[in-house]
């Protein structure tokens, strides 16, 4: 029996922007009601008394790295499972740059196949947009959407040849897909570690203007005016690109960005000592850019924020920065960091929410993401304002590699509901 | 006097009286060498590996002469030849001659913050010997003592750094302490050899040689690589030369008593013009050869004091 009433909770409400004492009543892994009120007495449900703690809708992190196929031993789906579990994340929307890629329906099969059996969160796979990430031929958008493919994209592999994008992105259009794009100029950035300005000098480090990011969103907005393509930028992390989504969103284009949590919460400074573990792709940007994205978060111009959980291994970190790995673990450091915010009154919960949960399930055509009657009942019950130090070894992930080491945070998830099945339950 | 620092891998971390403390006890090496008998023993039984993961002569050869004349064992590593090629990490290169118990690292790699990797899996003390473009303290701290000695002084002076500031780590390396020192520093060279976000070191930036020139006490040229030199960062050789190699009607406008430096190996007819080079009045390129091998003693010894064990001594 899955029959839950929850009492006495705080309940976020991304779609309706509230933040309110109230009740939420589950029926048959769906939410059946919600209100804020004295709670209905209803027979035969459980009853779990929030204590005032927070439930909201389970994150959907969107552009989730698995190690399966090809590098199981980083992260695999019962490891990530249990991460997401625990981090509040009740559905990973899967990047394909695995190896091989998610690229064809049989790999596609093969993926979902493991995701079900292994992981006890939602699982969405999204699917390369052309042949081994390559940039060269697309892949097969009808197939893989029918397989079940909710995304397109190369990941950080930027399609170079305008051509080959312009085919697939019109071919795309003709799907109904939707298409990702990494915002990069790629040239300009090849090679490089960090952003430029003073820091990247000071470091000798190889670095890349951060007018990179907003060539690439340029030249993408244009190919989508082009192809009539719908559009979502990967990672939006500049302050310099901010006006140029701004121009496509308002001229009526079928375009989303999203930005990345570490892009929120750290600066390029934190690198300081060459710590590879702030290595990131896009790297991360100056403070000035850091906070015109909290803005562009709370204005609604930036729609997603994921973890872009990226595991890896020790040794591909333990290496000189330039030649070390990009990325860090996030599914469940997603939360905490993103509380950061909210403890920084920066941003509401409600806002955090839309960004984390509601809008990537939007976008992505999903139904959960929200508390309304008839939705999944994915739900996460956290408390905001426990405090505590993040000890990388205790992390669900098999790989260690989060930026948030030995650092104070604030908030944990209590219990996390797939489908109105409890998960995870906080010891 | 105390120099509290376990390793030298940059000028960033030093202040002002480690700078001075490293120049003070180099001036006595200087003397030292100068004699005939040229050793000490204050490093005597310790060991000191050269790790150089990039190719070196100069440096290389000054570390060792530096080494061996303060009674050091010295022990010479030409990294590229070895593990490196057999897919070895650098940590586990680290981890392995950690094992051989050196009490002095001299390390050279390729990339910025190697030796800062490095420096953190070992029990020894570290010097950088240049990392990448990050940083190369003991060129500037030579490049210092040579000031010193020169000009009698290392403050309120305007000294102008010409050339591939962008690639240098010579360039960060003098930057730093020239600023630690209250000097004025100048860099001179085209846009494209210049580092992103210049503009907030404190430095003043000229794109004209003559007018960057102008009534500077040192002149400091860099060396311009022989990989950047066609197309990608400068046209060609002759129009660096020609725009940015220092010549004697380009040294003319800086003061009449202005010195020129120059961390070699030279390019002569690309960054510098041979009789400046020669010149004995103004050049004192060979006197910066001399001062490395005193200031790596130096900093050597003041290292060597922090050794643990040593302490309690």
């Amino acid at each position: 029996m899955n029959d839950t009433l929850f009492t006495n909770a705080r309940l976020i409400d991304p779609e309706a922007g509230r933040d309110t004492t109230g009740w939420l009543l589950t029926r048959d892994g769906r939410i059946a009601d919600h209100g804020h009120d004295a709670p209905p007495s209803v027979e035969g449900v459980e009853i779990v008394d929030c204590a005032g703690h927070c439930l909201a809708p389970g994150l959907v992190d969107w552009g989730v790295k698995v190690g399966e196929p090809g590098e199981r031993h980083k992260e695999s789906y019962a490891s990530a499972g249990v991460a997401a579990a625990r981090g509040g994340v009740t559905t990973m929307v899967i990047r394909p740059d695995t190896d091989p890629s998610i690229d064809t329906p049989e790999v596609l099969e093969f993926v979902t196949r493991r995701a079900q059996a292994d992981a006890p969160v939602n699982v969405v796979p999204m699917a390369a947009l052309t042949k081994g990430r390559a940039g060269r031929e697309m892949t097969e958008i009808g197939f893989l959407m029918d397989a079940g493919a909710v995304a397109f994209s190369d990941c950080t592999a930027v399609v170079s040849d305008t051509k080959v994008l312009s085919r697939a992105l019109s071919y795309a259009r003709s799907c109904g897909a939707l298409v990702i794009g990494h915002p990069q100029e790629p040239i300009l950035s090849k090679g490089a570690a960090v952003t430029s300005g003073k820091f990247a000098s000071l470091r000798g480090l190889p670095a890349v203007s951060a007018m990179a990011e907003r060539m690439g969103l340029d030249r993408d907005i244009a190919m989508v005016e082009m192809t009539g393509a719908r559009y979502h930028a990967d990672v939006v992390s500049t302050a310099r690109a901010l006006p140029a989504l701004q121009r496509a969103k308002a001229n009526g284009f079928d375009v989303t960005a999203g930005t990345d949590i570490h892009h929120l919460t750290l600066n390029e400074l934190d690198v300081a000592d060459y710590r590879t573990f702030f290595k990131f792709r896009p790297p991360l940007r100056a403070e000035e850019d850091r906070m015109a994205l909290i803005d562009a978060v709370r204005d609604g111009l930036i729609d997603t924020i994921g973890s872009f959980h990226t595991p890896q291994d020790e040794e591909s970190k333990r290496l000189p920065f330039e030649e070390a790995a990009s990325g860090a673990v996030g599914l469940e450091t997603l939360l905490p960091a993103a509380l950061r915010l909210y403890h920084a009154d920066v941003l509401d919960l409600p806002a955090l929410f839309r960004a984390m949960a509601l809008n990537p399930a939007k976008r992505l055509g999903l139904d959960c993401g929200r508390l309304t009657a008839g939705a999944p009942a994915d739900l996460i019950r956290f408390d905001p304002d426990v405090p505590f130090v993040l000890d990388r070894f205790t992390l669900a992930s098999k790989s260690k590699n989060t930026p948030f080491d030995g650092q104070r945070l604030q908030g944990r998830v209590l219990s996390s509901y797939v489908a109105g099945r409890e998960i995870y339950r906080r010891a | 006097m105390t120099f509290a620092h376990r390793h030298l891998l940059g000028i960033e971390p030093l202040s002002p009286s480690d700078i001075t403390a490293i120049l003070d006890l180099a001036d006595k090496y200087v003397a030292l060498s100068r004699q005939r008998d040229k050793h000490v023993d204050v490093l005597a039984g310790l060991t000191q590996i050269n790790m150089f993961f990039e190719n070196s002569t100069r440096t290389q050869a000054s570390f060792e002469l530096a080494g061996k004349r303060l009674g050091a064992d010295v022990m010479n590593m030409a990294m590229q030849a070895s593990s490196i090629k057999k897919g070895e990490t650098l940590i586990d290169t680290a981890l392995t001659l950690n094992a051989m118990h050196p009490d002095l690292l001299v390390v050279r790699h390729p990339q910025s913050g190697a030796v800062d990797l490095l420096a953190q899996k070992v029990n020894c003390a570290v010097l950088n010997a240049g990392d990448g473009r990050h940083e190369h303290p003991t060129q500037a701290l030579l490049d210092a003592l040579t000031i010193r000695r020169a000009k009698g002084r290392l403050h309120r002076l305007s000294v102008a750094i010409c050339g591939d500031i962008a690639h240098s780590r010579v360039a960060r390396s003098n930057i730093l302490l020239l600023g630690k020192m209250e000097n004025r520093v100048r860099l001179i060279g085209p846009p494209t050899l210049m580092p992103s976000g210049i503009s907030e070191f404190g430095v003043e930036v000229f794109e004209d040689m003559e007018e960057g020139l102008r009534d500077v006490d040192v002149v400091m040229m860099l060396r311009l690589q022989k990989e950047r030199m066609d197309g990608g960062f400068i046209p060609s050789e002759r129009e660096y030369f020609h725009r940015y190699g220092l010549d004697a009607d380009k040294l003319s406008h800086a003061k009449a008593d202005a010195i020129v430096m120059h961390p070699g190996p030279m390019n002569r007819g690309v960054e510098i013009d041979g009789t400046i080079a020669d010149d004995i009045n103004r050049s004192v390129i060979q006197e910066q050869v001399e001062m490395g091998v005193a200031v790596r003693m130096a900093a050597m010894e003041l290292l060597a004091r922090n050794l643990p064990g040593e302490a309690a001594a």
